[in-house]
């Protein structure tokens, strides 16, 4: 029957080191997410058409396309 | 025969090898100016905004140490100071110090713009090439002017703190980036005085080693004279107000007392006391770099309340 617990003084490094990656990429994604929860709640300039057309978004040199729905 | 083979010899770095490739004391610096930058603009920041601005600016900074770190490994070698550094003690290979370096400015300058404006972004960009490119590859080894010239580099976090809160430049900006600037040669040259076996064994020439320790003595006070106008000029600013003024006025007041006395002194004299007068220089110049942009701080702290400011 294999082993397959760590033997090496390696493997306690390499996890010190992926823990830190680890936590390093999930300080990111806080920093991310926390980012667009500000930015979206701020109503900076992001909006999309959103299934429906605005004319307000539509470019001003040509006004003739914008139609009342 | 045996089928096992060993990798004892293979380097394997830990996290903290890595994170010391990003010099984290350099980095400290940067974000206490960069922060002061940013929280004395006029312009209020979200504090998520802020923090994240921050960490950036930081982790911009930290990827140009690494570039850093990768370009003069052979230098770091051979100096006393930085020969435990994690390139030259074996820890970190030199192309992962240059992959990390390259990968977080990417990163740094990305988020940075996503997060606050394209402005602050390619102020971060040119502050990393500035720092890799103009000081560590050409000025460092080239011209004993690599100090004055590569301290512009040090003296941008709170341009791009300001950066980030509005989006542009101005003169209370110039002047936090002029009194970096100006504090830089006096700072490391004072440095350079008692660290002088280092350089002269690296081949950087250094100001001591091109133009004499005599020379060096002079351009400390002069550089000391040129920084106390700046100082003063900025505590006359929006950021600034009596309280900035009367610490600006001391702390150039104790600056140049500290440089006019390491004027005056001669190597016999240094050597006596082991340098003892351009020591305590070099550790106020840190205390008068963290007052004088405490100051500013303590002015945009102080204002909610009706203190502060002129």
């Amino acid at each position: 029957m294999s082993d397959f617990r760590p033997a090496h003084e390696m493997h306690v490094r390499r996890f010190g080191r992926n823990l830190g990656v680890g936590l390093a990429l999930l300080a990111l994604l806080v920093i991310v997410f926390a980012l667009t929860v500000v930015k979206v709640t701020r109503g900076d300039p992001m909006q999309a058409y959103d299934h429906q057309v605005r004319p307000e978004m539509l470019p001003l040199e040509d006004p003739a396309k914008v139609k009342a729905p | 025969m045996t089928d096992s083979r060993t990798f004892d010899t293979v380097p394997e770095a830990s996290f903290g090898d890595y994170v010391q490739l990003l010099k984290p004391r350099v980095m400290s610096l940067v974000v206490f100016t960069a922060l002061v930058g940013l929280l004395v603009a006029p312009v209020g920041v979200h504090p998520v905004v802020a923090v994240a601005s921050i960490l950036f600016i930081a982790l911009g900074a930290g990827a140009s140490g690494a570039l850093n770190m990768w370009w003069d490994a052979d230098i770091d070698a051979v100096m006393k100071r930085t020969k435990s550094r994690p390139i030259p003690s074996g820890q970190v290979l030199p192309g992962e110090a240059l992959g990390l370096g390259l990968a977080l400015s990417g990163i740094a300058v990305v988020m940075l713009a996503l997060a606050s404006n394209l402005f602050a972004a390619g102020l971060l960009a040119f502050t990393i090439v500035f720092y890799a490119v103009v000081y560590s590859m050409w000025l460092k080894r080239a011209t004993p002017q690599n100090i004055v010239i590569g301290g512009a580099a040090g003296a941008f976090p709170p341009m791009i703190g300001w950066a980030v809160a509005t989006g542009g430049v101005s003169i209370e900006s110039l002047l936090m980036f002029a009194l970096i600037f100006m504090w830089t040669p006096p700072h490391f040259w004072a440095l350079a005085l008692f660290m002088k076996e280092d350089y002269h064994t690296a081949g950087v020439p250094m100001l001591t080693v091109t133009h004499g320790r005599k020379s060096t003595r002079r351009h400390i006070f002069v550089y000391t004279v040129l920084l106390a106008p700046v100082g003063i000029a900025a505590a006359m600013t929006s950021i600034g107000g009596p309280l900035t003024l009367m610490v600006s006025l001391a702390l150039n007041a104790w600056f140049l007392i500290g440089a006019w006395r390491i004027l005056q002194r001669d190597e016999v004299a240094a050597e006596a006391d082991k340098y003892a007068v351009e020591k305590a220089v070099f550790r106020f110049s840190l205390l008068y770099l963290f007052l004088h942009f405490g100051a500013f701080l303590a002015e945009a702290a102080l204002r909610p309340y009706g203190f502060g400011g002129w």
